[in-house]
Parts: structure tokens; C-alpha cells; sequence
């Protein structure tokens, strides 16, 4: 069990080599040649000035999510319910974009406000749930079913465009109350500034904070924090409005500047993807971002990927998803180490019924 | 265990950088190509909103740039597929096309009603491409910059017929339809196949046409999004199980004649009409009635050698069938292909229909037609106009509907 140091350590890139690996050969035995994919992607994420701001703009919003997941993760919680926090930020934003007409610095700091508010409150209400045992983990689905339902009826019913039809979307909103772009791109600062001071808020409260000693606490070992005075309600409430804010607000910049209207399907699982980024960093706040902006560049490159070798753009899914497996399967040393002696022992007593 | 996970990281980034290095060494023979390409003939830029192999509405139209690339020398078509938010939430209309545009397209097809407004907004910001949007108006309405036409087959005969075929065939009286989202399109179209199948039911079988139960489930979008849509399997399972005994399919995927199948194999005596694509009764020729397809090969073709001619003019095409050749995809934009279940009296009655369609001795839209709620849209005696019904606002009296 001695093994040497640098062995140990060349055991966690394992996964992440594993993963390129896998998928090299799946690009192979699909006839396709790794470098030519692989420069694909880099060119789509990164391949002129334009392409990275929308690598960029396509990765504030799950690096929103994936810092207010940090808070609930923090605190022990599976906020699984994110997806659903992150639409009702859509929805929270388009309602005061569509409803008030004010001076732009004003309206958007108030579409903000209200889809942080709404984020906050979906993710109490899972919150509460869960203090009546309802798991945060089935809460949080049901949840997010009703965010899609709430969006299809929003759009189909209210806010159905003048022309008509349904499930499409909102009209556009008037241009006051859209966040102000970087050239043809989808990139805006101010969602820019906006995550940064949100991770600044995240560093404070989780580095920091006495809240984010009781986090700990109550995620560590809920018994022993509620035997140190943490009440383990009313820190589980406060962080999961504090994620669905983070989230909501994610969710206003995808309607805000990504798109232009609230849409069917306005996050399409960026909410699922920021938890595969939050247990590739290992829930660590200063890899949140990197990661987070891995997934954006991998994602956004699988669409040149598609063009130039006209292979599925899925590819790029494959990539992460494999990534994230192997980090879970193999990630942990311990894990493995237990593995590894059961599987011994399991061996030195063949007789064992199993 | 910081440690460990920089080095994951620094390892990760080395990777990345080290592929990117290696990236232009090995990507500068295509893009030479790419340039000889276009230097040669013209490339083409076709969004699908599903995959390119659906059975169904995306694959129509990969089939229509297959047709193009056979037929114009050089021409070459770049694909991009499943562009829609649950699919793709990192891809946007206007990103596809910038690639597009950058790996030479000069003509690019947006190839649904979903992709309208954004074409339209990016359209304007690339002048010097031809857009065409596939089922939108905004070159009819004036929206449209100059460079973005519109382009549509008049499916509303080819479902008048699959509904007809539906009416000849029914033994419970009811059929029932899966119908996409609910917009102009799918309105006119859910309309049309109604039309089709109470003409049908009266005329040939001698049925009061009041009788006919004909009821339409909008599933909320083009095909099935699990957890956002209604599931059509379980759609077309409910008519099914409610009398229903032909199924009509109004989406872009097949699961209309995949349940069908799946539940006539129990012997269950029921049918399907399948939609879109040429060969989409393949997957259960037994069951299916025939199916109305799209062919874009034609139109394109022709998009194609006036944008490589550099004579292109703006304009918003409603492209009707090819009566003579109406099984051919080469020579007709829209048709019908009668399928294996379409027997005897029924298969007979049915071409009547359609010599009688195409002769213009029937009209479908021949007043009076009521809306849903009863009011009047085509009065007595006079006809709808082509604006009518494209513009048509309501299902019909008659009709029942549900989402």
C-alpha cells in the first residue's frame, strides 16, 4: 500500500487522460482523425476574437450556477433543483422586461433584482420541501418540470408574441432593457462584471464568513453542527436562495443578452451542466471557473467541429460527460483503494456467498 | 490534494494547448481545399432544427442538399444539425452562420419556422449572403433584408389527400393527429387534412361528414424534448386507447407509425399517415397509408444555380405540387407516396381524389369554412384566397383540439 508519492499523484490525471483517450478512439473508429477534431474545437472556441467572447458569453451563466452551487454543496445540499432556479430567473427578468419601460441602467438592475429574487424563491420553496421531507434531490426535479411548464404557459399564454402560435417565445424585448453587446457577438461586460462580483461574493462567504463556517458545519455532520448552535433550517434555506439567486441571475443573462426574448428550453440543462463542472473541480471555488470554462470552450468548439468534419457535435458532450465518469469512478483515491482491497479480500475468501 | 488537482489542471492546459499547436499543421489542407472549393462552385450553409437522419422533416431537407451537391458540379453542402436551445444551449442561429459564412458559404437555408426572426436578424448583418428561410413570410411581409427570400412547398394538398386517405380507412370514425407547436403552419396544415378527410368521408363512403371524429394533440414543439413537450408516443398511445384507429403524424419524427407498429402487431387493427419524408412508411410499411412528403431537391437546385449565377432575386415562393410527377422527389416539391396499407376501394377512391384535385374540380377551401368557434371565415360561395390560408387563424368547426 506504500506506493510511491508521484505515482499517487499521476493517478488523478488518469481520468482526464482516459477521457481524451476514449475519445480519440471513438473519433478513429469513426474514421475521423483526433488532431483534425481536436483543432476543430480549439479554432470554434478560440479561433478569432469573436468566437471567444461568445465562449465567454456562453460560460457566465454556468459559471453563475456553478458558484451558487458551491454554497448549497457547502452545506451539504444536492441542489439538483438549480435548472428549474436558473429558468425562473429567465422568467423573473423577461416579466420586467416585458411589463416596465424604463431607462436602461434602471430597468436592468431591476430585471437582475427580480430574476434573482425568483431563482431565490424556487430554490427556498425546494428548501422548505425538503424541511418536510421532501429530498432537495426530488423536490428539486419536480421543480424544475414545473420551471418548463411555467415557461411553456408563459409563452404560450401572456406573453404570446402579437403574432401568435405557441411554444415559441416572447416577442423581443425593446432594446432599453437588453444588456449592451460586444460587436455581433452575444458578449456583454456588464453580465462580466456581474460574475466576477458574484465570485467575490462567493470567496467572502464561503473563505470569509461565520455563515460559511456553519455551512460547513452543517454539511460536514449535520448532528454535531446542530449541537454547536447551527440551526440546520434556517442555513439550509439561506443557502439554496442563495444558489437559485446565482442561478437566476444566469438565467437573466441568457434571456438579457444570449438571447433577446424568453424562449422554450432557455437553458437547455445548463443548470445539469453546472453540477458536472462543480464535482470536476471537487467543489474547490478557484477551480469552479477554469472548469466551468473548459465545458463552455469544449461546447462551443463542438460547433466547428461539426462544420468543418461534419462529425455530431455531440462529440463535444461525449468529451465532458466521459470526463466527469471517470472523475467520479476513478477521481478518488480512496474510493479505488477500497475498491482494490475489497476486490482482494473478496478473492482470498472464494467461498463467500455474494 | 490541491496539488494533485493543479496538475490535473496544468496537464489539462498543456493538452489543450499542445492539440491547438498541432491544430494548424493539421487542419491547413482542408482549409486549402475549403478555399479551392469555393473558388470552384458554391457552398451551402443548411441548418436543421433535428438531426439529419429524423425519418422526417430534417432529413427531407439533408436529402435536398444531397440532391444539390449531385446535381450542381462543386457545389458543396456544410450541415448543421439539432439547433435548437435543448439540444444545443451553446449555439445560436447567428454563430452557425458567422462559421458558415467564414468556411465560404454563399447561400445558407434555415430550415424552420423556429430559425425565422434570427435569420432575419442575422441576415441583415451578412449582406453579401443569400439567406433563405424554409416556411417563414418575412419576404412576403417586407421584414426580410434584401438578401433573405422565403421558401415553402404547398403541402395543404398533399395533407388534404393523406387525410382523405385516413377517412377512406377508418372503422371507428375517428381519427386522431399529432400535431408539432401551434402556429399559421400548422394550423392551415392540421386544417387542410381535416379538409381532406370530411370531403372524403362524405363523398365516397356516404358518411354524415358531422360524424367524423378528427381530434389534434399539439405536442409544444417540432419533435419530441423530454420533460418540455408531451411525449407523441404517449400521444399517440391516448388516441389509441380512446377509439382512435388512424393517426396522422403532423411532427418532424416518426413515433406516430412507431406506435402504430408496435401496436398493431398485438393485432390491433389500426393504421398510420405517416409525414415529411419520402420513405418514412419503411419503418412499418404494413400499417401505413402512404405518407405526404417534401422534397426540397428541386427548389434548392434552383436557389442554388441563381445564387452561383449571381442572379438571385428576393422573393417568397409557396411552391405547388407537381400533379404529373407526384411520387417523383426529382420533379416535384411536394407529394404523396400511397403506402402498402392503402388497399382496393379505399386505393382507388383516393386517386380519384387526387385526379379531381388536381384538375381543380374539387375545392376544399370552397366556402362556407367556419373557425373552431364557429365563426365565419370563407363565407358561401366564394373561395379562400391563398392569403386565407396561409394566414388561417383557428383550427376548423369540427375539429377538436387539445395540448
Amino acid at each position: 500500500m506504500t506506493r510511491p508519492a508521484w505515482l499517487a499523484q499521476l493517478w488523478t490525471l488518469a481520468p482526464v487522460l482516459a477521457a481524451l483517450l476514449l475519445t480519440s478512439l471513438l473519433l478513429v473508429a469513426f474514421g475521423a482523425s483526433p488532431a483534425e477534431a481536436f483543432s476543430a474545437m480549439w479554432q470554434g472556441a478560440f479561433g478569432s476574437q469573436d468566437r471567444l467572447l461568445t465562449t465567454v458569453a456562453f460560460w457566465i451563466p454556468l459559471l453563475l450556477s456553478a458558484l451558487g452551487l458551491l454554497v448549497s454543496f457547502r452545506a451539504g445540499l444536492w441542489n439538483i433543483g438549480i435548472e428549474g432556479q436558473f429558468i425562473l430567473g429567465a422568467i423573473g427578468a423577461s416579466w420586467v422586461a416585458l411589463s416596465l419601460q424604463l431607462p436602461a441602467p434602471l430597468q436592468i438592475s431591476l430585471e437582475v433584482l427580480a430574476a434573482m429574487a425568483a431563482g431565490a424563491l424556487w430554490a427556498a420553496l425546494a428548501g422548505l420541501l425538503k424541511r418536510w421531507g421532501v429530498h432537495e434531490i426530488f423536490g428539486g426535479l419536480a421543480l424544475n418540470n414545473l420551471a418548463v411548464i411555467l415557461t411553456n404557459f408563459m409563452i404560450s399564454g401572456p406573453w404570446q408574441p402579437p403574432e401568435g402560435g405557441s411554444f415559441r417565445g416572447t416577442a423581443p424585448f425593446h432594446a432599453d432593457a437588453l444588456l449592451p453587446l460586444v460587436g455581433s457577438t452575444r458578449f456583454s461586460l456588464v453580465a462580466l462584471a456581474l460574475a466576477g462580483l458574484a465570485f467575490g461574493l462567493v470567496l467572502l462567504a464561503l473563505r470569509n464568513s461565520r455563515w460559511g463556517l456553519r455551512l460547513k458545519a452543517l454539511g460536514r455532520n449535520p448532528r454535531s453542527a446542530r449541537l454547536l448552535g447551527v440551526s440546520s433550517r434556517r442555513e439550509t434555506l439561506l443557502a439554496m436562495a442563495f444558489c437559485g439567486a446565482l442561478a437566476g441571475l444566469g438565467g437573466a443573462l441568457r434571456v438579457l443578452s444570449w438571447f433577446d426574448s424568453l424562449r422554450q428550453s432557455i437553458s437547455g440543462g445548463i443548470g445539469y451542466l453546472a453540477l458536472m463542472v462543480v464535482i470536476l473541480a471537487a467543489f474547490r471555488l478557484f477551480w469552479t471557473p477554469l472548469v466551468a470554462f473548459f465545458f463552455a470552450s469544449v461546447l462551443s468548439g463542438s460547433i466547428v467541429l461539426q462544420l468543418r468534419t461534419q462529425l455530431h457535435s455531440s462529440l463535444g458532450d461525449i468529451l465532458t460527460g466521459v470526463m466527469v465518469l471517470l472523475v467520479l469512478l476513478f477521481g478518488n483515491r480512496e474510493v479505488l483503494q477500497t475498491w482494490w482491497s475489497e476486490v482482494r479480500s473478496a478473492r482470498r475468501t472464494p467461498g463467500r456467498q455474494s | 490534494m490541491i496539488f494533485h488537482k493543479k496538475v490535473v489542471f496544468a496537464v489539462l492546459l498543456s493538452l489543450t494547448l499542445v492539440l491547438g499547436a498541432c491544430a494548424p499543421a493539421a487542419s491547413q489542407p482542408d482549409a486549402a481545399a475549403g478555399e479551392d472549393a469555393a473558388a470552384e462552385g458554391l457552398t451551402i450553409g443548411l441548418i436543421l432544427v433535428g438531426p439529419r437522419n429524423d425519418h422526417g422533416w430534417s432529413q427531407a431537407h439533408y436529402e435536398g442538399g444531397l440532391f444539390v451537391e449531385e446535381h450542381l458540379p462543386g457545389s458543396q453542402v456544410i450541415v448543421f444539425e439539432s439547433l435548437n436551445p435543448a439540444d444545443k444551449p451553446e449555439a445560436t442561429v447567428a454563430s452557425v452562420v458567422a462559421d458558415m459564412v467564414e468556411q465560404g458559404a454563399k447561400l445558407i437555408i434555415t430550415t424552420s419556422d423556429e430559425f425565422e426572426e434570427d435569420t432575419t436578424t442575422v441576415a441583415a448583418s451578412h449582406p453579401e449572403v443569400v439567406f433563405i428561410n424554409v416556411s417563414g413570410d418575412d419576404a412576403r411581409t417586407g421584414e426580410a433584408p434584401a438578401n433573405l427570400g422565403n421558401v415553402m412547398g404547398r403541402m395543404e394538398d398533399m395533407k388534404a389527400i393523406a387525410g382523405c386517405a385516413a377517412a377512406l380507412n377508418t372503422q371507428t370514425g375517428h381519427i386522431g393527429y399529432v400535431g408539432p407547436l401551434i402556429n399559421h403552419e400548422t394550423i392551415r396544415l392540421t386544417a387542410s387534412a381535416y379538409l381532406g378527410a370530411r370531403h372524403c368521408y362524405e363523398t365516397y363512403r356516404g358518411e354524415d361528414p358531422a360524424a367524423l371524429k378528427f381530434d389534434v394533440t399539439w405536442i409544444g414543439f417540432w419533435f419530441n424534448i423530454p420533460g418540455v413537450t408531451l411525449d407523441p408516443t404517449e400521444v399517440a398511445n391516448n388516441f389509441f386507447d380512446t377509439g382512435v384507429d388512424v393517426i396522422m403524424s403532423g411532427i418532424d419524427t416518426t413515433e406516430a407509425i412507431d406506435v402504430t407498429a408496435q401496436r398493431a402487431a398485438a393485432d390491433e387493427a389500426i393504421l398510420a399517415v405517416p409525414y415529411d419524408y419520402l420513405n418514412a412508411c419503411d419503418s412499418a410499411p404494413a400499417f401505413c397509408l402512404g405518407v405526404p412528403f417534401f422534397s426540397w431537391g428541386p427548389a434548392y437546385l434552383a436557389l442554388a444555380e441563381s445564387v452561383a449565377a449571381g442572379a438571385w432575386e428576393q422573393s417568397w415562393d409557396w411552391n405547388a405540387a407537381n400533379w404529373d410527377a407526384l411520387t417523383d422527389p426529382g420533379q416535384t416539391d411536394v407529394g404523396w407516396l400511397d403506402g402498402p396499407a392503402l388497399q382496393g376501394q379505399a386505393a382507388s377512391d383516393l386517386h380519384d381524389f387526387i385526379a379531381k384535385l388536381a384538375a381543380g374540380e374539387v375545392d376544399l377551401w370552397a366556402g362556407p369554412v367556419n373557425l373552431r368557434d364557429g365563426t365565419v371565415y370563407v363565407a358561401a360561395g366564394q373561395s379562400a384566397t391563398d392569403e386565407q390560408i396561409w394566414y388561417l387563424p383557428a383550427l376548423l368547426q369540427g375539429m377538436g383540439e387539445s395540448q
